[in-house]
C-alpha cells in the first residue's frame, strides 16, 4: 500500500492550517487507489521536538511520526506563515530529521497565512529546504489565506497539486528509482558497510 | 566486571549557589576524585578530552601520570582521546610512556569529539571525522606493532624509519576501546580489530545503546575474534543517590534542570525512564545497573559519570562514598549468572600473557656519544 503523510503545524484548534492539510490529502487520496494516510500533527509534538534539539534524541511519539516520514511515499507538508516564513515549529520537525530522510520523496507544500501578500513564501522558503533536503518538490505549492476559503479557486489548486503528488507518488518508488538515497544509521544498524570499505573511503581522496 | 568513573572536566556554575569553581579548584578536584575512586575499590578512572572552555580536560596525558603516580592500582583510561584531532604519532608516544609510568595501568578509548571548531583548530576537517578515525588508528597500531614504520596516507605528513619511542611495555600496546554514541562505523571499526567497544549509553535510550552493541557483536564474531557473546563492551552509567529516593531526587533536581547537556529540556522524570540515569536511593542505583545486562548481554566495563553539572566536590566524594558501599553487591550481581566463558575485560597483564610473556621492546640503536648521530649517518652523510 502507498503510504502519504501530512505534516500540519498549526497551532490553534480548529486550525485553517489543519483544514487546508486535510483538504489536500483528500484530494490526494481521491487521486490514488490505495493509499494509507498518517496525520502528524506538530502541536502535539512541540514539547517533544524541544527536547530532542537539547538531548539529540527524540521522545517515543515524536520518533513514530520521524520513521512514519522518513518511510513515506509522499508527504503533504502545511505551515502556518509566520513572519515571512515557515513557522519555527514547522522548522524544527525538519531540522531534527535525520540525514538523508527525505531524499527522493515527492513533497507537496503548502501554507497559510492571514492576507495574500505572503504568497510567495512558498518559492522563497519552503521550495528551497526542501530542495536541500533533496526532496521532490511538486510544481503547484498551494498557498491559501483567509480569503480563499471562501472562494472555489483554492479547490482547482488543490486538486491539481494533489494530481502532480499521486503522479509522483504512483510512478516513483524510493527502492527502484534513479534517486540515491543517503544510508542513514538505521541502514548501516542494519548492515554495516563492512571495514574494508570504510578503509577504502577513508583513503580515498 | 571492571567498574568505574569517567569525568568530563567540566567547569559549571553550582546552580545552587551561583558559584563557578576555578580551573585550578576543578584540575585539583579531578585528582581527588579520582584517588577517591582507587580508595573505594573501583577499578577505573577515565578522563575526557576537551580543547576549549568551560572544560579542564586538555593534556589528559598529565593528568593521567600525575594521578597514576599517587594511586596504586586502579586502572587509568580515556574517555575519550580524540584520534581525529590528535596525531596518532603522539598518542603513540604519550601512551606507551604513560604505560612505562604506571607500569601498565592504562588504556585508552578512541572518539572523535563533539566541538566543531575544535577540528579546524587542530587543522582538520569535521566531515571528515570517521575518516579521520579510521586512518588514524590504523597508523596508531602500526606505530605500537611495528619498530620501525614507513607510511604514507592522507591527512597526515608521511613517515619514514620512523620508531615511535618508548615502544609499548614489555612488548604489548594498551588495550583500546572504541566509543561512540551514534556511528555504526566506530562498532564496525571495533569489531574489526577485536578491540572493545564502549556505548556513552548516558544521553540516549536503552534502545539505542542495544542496537549499537548488537551491531558491534555481530561484526566481532563476523570478523573471527570469537563469539559474539565474548566481544569486549562497556557502558556508560550516571546516578545520583542518597539513603532516602526523595531526598535524592530534591538534591539532584536542579542540577540536572541546569545541566550543560540536557538542562532546559525534558523533565527529570522523563529522563530517567528514557535513559540509565538514575536517581534515587543506593538499592535502586544497584538495581538499574545490574538491569543493563537485560539488553547488552554480559559485558566488561561499568563506567559511572559522577561530577559534572556544577556539583561541589564534597558531593561528588559523597556519592563516591555511597558507590563504594553498594560496590561490592554490585559485583556480585554482575557475576550472578556470568557463564565460564565470558571474558573479562584485557589488562596490561592478561595481554601480557595472551603474548606469551614481557618482551623487552627496547629498539636499541648506537649513538655517537658526542653527536647524537648513529654511525651509519654519518658515513651515509660522507659518501
Amino acid at each position: 500500500m502507498t503510504s502519504l503523510v501530512v505534516v500540519s503545524a498549526g497551532l490553534s484548534n480548529p486550525s485553517s492550517t489543519r483544514l487546508l492539510a486535510e483538504r489536500l490529502s483528500a484530494a490526494t487520496v481521491e487521486a490514488l487507489e490505495d493509499v494509507e494516510v498518517t496525520h502528524v500533527e506538530l502541536r502535539d509534538l512541540a514539547h517533544q521536538l524541544t527536547d530532542q534539539l537539547l538531548t539529540g534524541f527524540p521522545a517515543p511519539e515524536l520518533a513514530a511520526a520521524q520513521e512514519a516520514v522518513r518511510s513515506a511515499d509522499g508527504l503533504v507538508v502545511v505551515t502556518p506563515v509566520f513572519s515571512a516564513s515557515y513557522s519555527g515549529l514547522f522548522k524544527t520537525f525538519f531540522d531534527v530529521l535525520e540525514t538523508g530522510a527525505l531524499d527522493g520523496t515527492p513533497v507537496l507544500i503548502a501554507a497559510t497565512a492571514g492576507t495574500a501578500r505572503h504568497s510567495l513564501v512558498l518559492e522563497h522558503a519552503l521550495r528551497p529546504l526542501f530542495a536541500y533536503l533533496h526532496a521532490v518538490v511538486v510544481p503547484t505549492g498551494v498557498f491559501a489565506a483567509t480569503d480563499d476559503f471562501a472562494g472555489t479557486d483554492l479547490d482547482l489548486r488543490v486538486t491539481r497539486a494533489a494530481g502532480e503528488l499521486a503522479a509522483l507518488m504512483g510512478k516513483v518508488s524510493r527502492v527502484d528509482s534513479a534517486v540515491t538515497h543517503r544510508r542513514t544509521v538505521e541502514d548501516e544498524l542494519a548492515e554495516p558497510t563492512p571495514f574494508e570499505e570504510l578503509m577504502r573511503r577513508a583513503s580515498q581522496r | 566486571m571492571q567498574i568505574g568513573i569517567f569525568t568530563v572536566g567540566d567547569v559549571t556554575a553550582d546552580p545552587t549557589t551561583g558559584r563557578t569553581p576555578t580551573e585550578h579548584e576543578r584540575i585539583k578536584a579531578t585528582v581527588q576524585i579520582a584517588k577517591k575512586a582507587e580508595e573505594i575499590g573501583l577499578d577505573v578512572f577515565a578522563t575526557g578530552e576537551h580543547h576549549n572552555p568551560p572544560f579542564i580536560a586538555s593534556n589528559p596525558t598529565a593528568t593521567l601520570a600525575y594521578i597514576g603516580a599517587q594511586t596504586e592500582n586502579i586502572i587509568l583510561s580515556t574517555a575519550t582521546t580524540l584520534i581525529t584531532t590528535t596525531d596518532p604519532v603522539l598518542i603513540a608516544e604519550d601512551y606507551a610512556k604513560i604505560q612505562h609510568l604506571t607500569d601498565g595501568r592504562v588504556d585508552l578509548m578512541m572518539g572523535r569529539g563533539n566541538t566543531g571548531p575544535v577540528y579546524p583548530w587542530f587543522g582538520k576537517d569535521i566531515r571528515q571525522g570517521i575518516n579521520l578515525a579510521i586512518e588514524n588508528y590504523a597508523l596508531l597500531r602500526r606505530l605500537w606493532t611495528e619498530d620501525v614504520v614507513n607510511w604514507e596516507g592522507r591527512f597526515r605528513t608521511p613517515l619514514q624509519g620512523y620508531t615511535s619511542t618508548p615502544r609499548p611495555l614489555d612488548g604489548v600496546a594498551p588495550f583500546v576501546w572504541h566509543g561512540s554514541i551514534r556511528s555504526p562505523e566506530i562498532a564496525e571499526q571495533a569489531a574489526y580489530y577485536g578491540d572493545g567497544f564502549f556505548h556513552n549509553h548516558i544521553f540516549w535510550p536503552a534502545g539505542h545503546t542495544q542496537q549499537m552493541v548488537d551491531l558491534y557483536r555481530r561484526r566481532f564474531e563476523h570478523y573471527g575474534h570469537g563469539p559474539a557473546d565474548t566481544a569486549i563492551v562497556g557502558l556508560g552509567g550516571q546516578f545520583f543517590m542518597r539513603e532516602n529516593s526523595q531526598d535524592a531526587v530534591n538534591e539532584f533536581r536542579p542540577y540536572f534542570d541546569n545541566a550543560p547537556v540536557y538542562g532546559h529540556g525534558p523533565s527529570l522524570e522523563d529522563f530517567t525512564e528514557a535513559t540509565p540515569l538514575t536517581v534515587g536511593s543506593p538499592q535502586q542505583v544497584l538495581e538499574r545497573t545490574l538491569s543493563f545486562r537485560d539488553y547488552v548481554g554480559h559485558y566488561q566495563r561499568q563506567l559511572f559519570l559522577v561530577d559534572h553539572a556544577g556539583l561541589p566536590l564534597k558531593t561528588v566524594l559523597e556519592q563516591l562514598d555511597l558507590l563504594g558501599e553498594i560496590l561490592p553487591e554490585m559485583r556480585k550481581g554482575f557475576a550472578e549468572g556470568r557463564p565460564a566463558h565470558i571474558p573479562e575485560a584485557p589488562t596490561h597483564a592478561s595481554l601480557v600473557a595472551a603474548a606469551g610473556g614481557a618482551k623487552d621492546s627496547t629498539v636499541y640503536a648506537e649513538a655517537d656519544s658526542a653527536t647524537g648521530h648513529r654511525a651509519e649517518d654519518e658515513l651515509e652523510v660522507r659518501a
